[in-house]
């Protein structure tokens, strides 16, 4: 079953509201190593999706992941918000102009995603950066059997992007500002990795 | 949290306002995205100067808009970097034919956003190009991290900088000087004590009361170690031993010395800290012959200093003397 631009749009508005849920979490994960802004930053991106939602719903997935880039990439600022553009205007552009979402198209996507995120950021796995996090949900999204659903394959994805994010606990930052810390910032949870495994866990819900 | 503000969410713009109206002789506001100009802008065949980042480091960088430095200042949220749109627009606003200089200090945001808008400006055929300051000694140089951050440096950069622009220095002229100005610039900084951000409403780390975190950033981000609180001698020595074994500057050397207070640390403290320094530099024989002391790049309420040490020649010495007209520095006009 596929899912259309409908569908994409309510997977972000239930991403606005997961992450407006976790924002004092992701301040607090922040402040640890950072400067404590990323609950804020993301907040503030995800609501101004959702009001530009309110407004137009793009035709295809495509179009409205598109918004979603362009508008985070205007309202966030920081690291954050050329990040998770860039992910979602790669996925956009993977998605072309297909009027309806399926689980093939849903990988591609993910992985154009991710590609997206490192050629910005330059992180790799194991940098303690939001890349711990969508590398293995790519994977196990990969790993989905031909006749999975999309909320099967966003599920496992999810899951997998957790444990990604618990692992940046025990790692060395070598990216972004938690990497001005080196060794004093071991011990904690990298926010952006636990921000893309929040997000990938409301799309996930939202698409059941 | 006690704060004199009225909403979180309205702290920058509130403040540009204030800004604006205060300094009505020398720059203009501009709303949607918000930018910092030149009340005079766009000043024709002049290359344009432009840097920014996160509120929450006044007056860096709106503080220094004016003639002789910066053309326009892009603030973001609170310790968050600008979006590339308003990059962009300070570009628009500010930019001809002779292009434009961004300065932007090596945080992973401010370096994305930055280079976001740098491809904007040049599929608009405009020739912008882009320098990074990355001053702090306290970050290892590697190539496993994000790299230094840009400190207190940011402050002289923006000031030569926009001296060699206002005198009509070409482009190319504009980013080589920037670039040697970046060589030979470092900084250290400590904390006494941590901001509180407006939207986070709690000090940014927990500190003891005996105890100082040395080597930090601007942003309110734990330093390189934490310390016991020591008298200001035998401090201002671990910073200066920290700054001259790093370049390293030599006996001999010429520089201009400068002491910055974070935020809420008084002139009091910051002038004794200041004489210490020059003292220090003296019996290495480094020859201090330019100063700035005062509070330049903040962060916020944080108590706390950084020094930073820049190599003189005589053509930036010349450039650091020239006029300059801001909110923030204002000397020979």
């Amino acid at each position: 079953m596929g899912c259309s631009s409908e569908g994409v749009a309510a997977a972000l508005r239930a991403a606005a509201e997961v992450v407006a849920e976790h924002r004092s979490e992701l301040v607090e994960l922040d402040r640890a190593i950072g400067d404590g802004d990323h609950g804020e930053n993301m907040s503030r991106g995800f609501t101004a999706i959702v009001s530009a939602l309110e407004t137009e719903v793009p035709a295809t997935p495509a179009g409205v992941a598109k918004l979603a880039a362009t508008t985070l990439i205007s309202k966030v600022g920081g690291a954050a918000g050329p990040l998770y553009g860039t992910a979602f205007l790669r996925a956009s552009t993977r998605l072309g102009d297909a009027d309806s979402l399926d689980v093939p198209l849903l990988v591609a996507a993910l992985q154009a995603a991710l590609d997206g995120v490192q050629a910005r950021g330059k992180a790799v796995g194991g940098d303690a950066t939001m890349v711990d996090a969508l590398i293995p949900a790519v994977s196990a999204a990969e790993a989905c059997p031909a006749d999975a659903s999309i909320a099967d394959v966003l599920t496992a994805a999810a899951d997998a992007a957790d444990r990604g994010a618990e692992s940046t606990v025990d790692l060395v930052p070598r990216k972004g500002r938690a990497s001005y810390l080196g060794e004093r910032a071991v011990g904690h949870m990298d926010p952006g990795a636990r921000s893309t495994a929040l997000l990938l866990r409301a799309f996930a819900e939202a698409a059941r | 949290m006690k704060k004199i503000i009225n909403d979180p969410a309205t702290v920058v713009a509130e403040s540009l306002r204030g800004l604006a109206v205060a300094h009505a002789d020398i720059l203009r506001v501009r709303d949607d995205p918000a930018v910092v100009v030149r009340a005079d802008a766009p000043v024709a065949r002049k290359v344009a100067v432009i840097s920014g980042g996160g509120a929450g480091h006044e007056p860096l960088h709106g503080g220094f808009v004016g003639r002789g430095m910066l053309d326009a200042a892009v603030p973001g949220a609170v310790f968050t970097s600008p979006t590339p749109d308003a990059v962009q627009a300070a570009v628009a606003a500010t930019t001809g034919p002779s292009g434009a200089l961004l300065i932007v200090k090596n945080y992973t945001g401010d370096v994305l956003n930055f280079e976001t808008a740098a491809e904007l400006a040049a599929a608009e055929d405009l020739d912008v190009r882009s320098v990074v300051i990355d001053d702090d000694v306290a970050v290892k140089d590697s190539t496993f991290t994000a790299g230094r951050r840009g400190v207190g440096g940011t402050v002289l950069l923006e000031k030569i900088v926009g001296a060699a622009a206002e005198r009509g220095d070409s482009l190319d002229a504009v980013e080589a000087l920037a670039r040697k100005v970046v060589g030979q610039v470092r900084s250290i900084g400590v904390a006494l004590s941590a901001p509180i951000v407006p939207h986070v409403g709690e000090p940014s780390f927990d500190l003891g009361p005996d105890e100082i975190e040395f080597g930090i950033g601007i942003h309110g981000e734990p330093g390189r170690e934490r310390i016991p609180a020591e008298p200001a001698d035998a401090l201002v020595a671990r910073m200066v031993e920290a700054i001259v074994s790093d370049l390293p500057y030599e006996s001999g050397d010429k520089v201009l010395l400068f002491t910055n207070s974070m935020g809420a640390t008084p002139l009091l403290e910051l002038y004794l800290a200041h004489g210490i320094a020059e003292r220090l530099l003296a019996e290495r024989g480094i020859v201090v012959e330019r100063r700035l002391v005062g509070p330049y790049i903040t962060s916020l309420e944080m108590q706390g200093m950084s020094l930073t040490l820049l190599k003189l020649d005589d053509e930036l010495t010349e450039l650091w003397d020239a006029p300059v007209w801001t909110p923030a520095l204002r000397w020979g006009i």
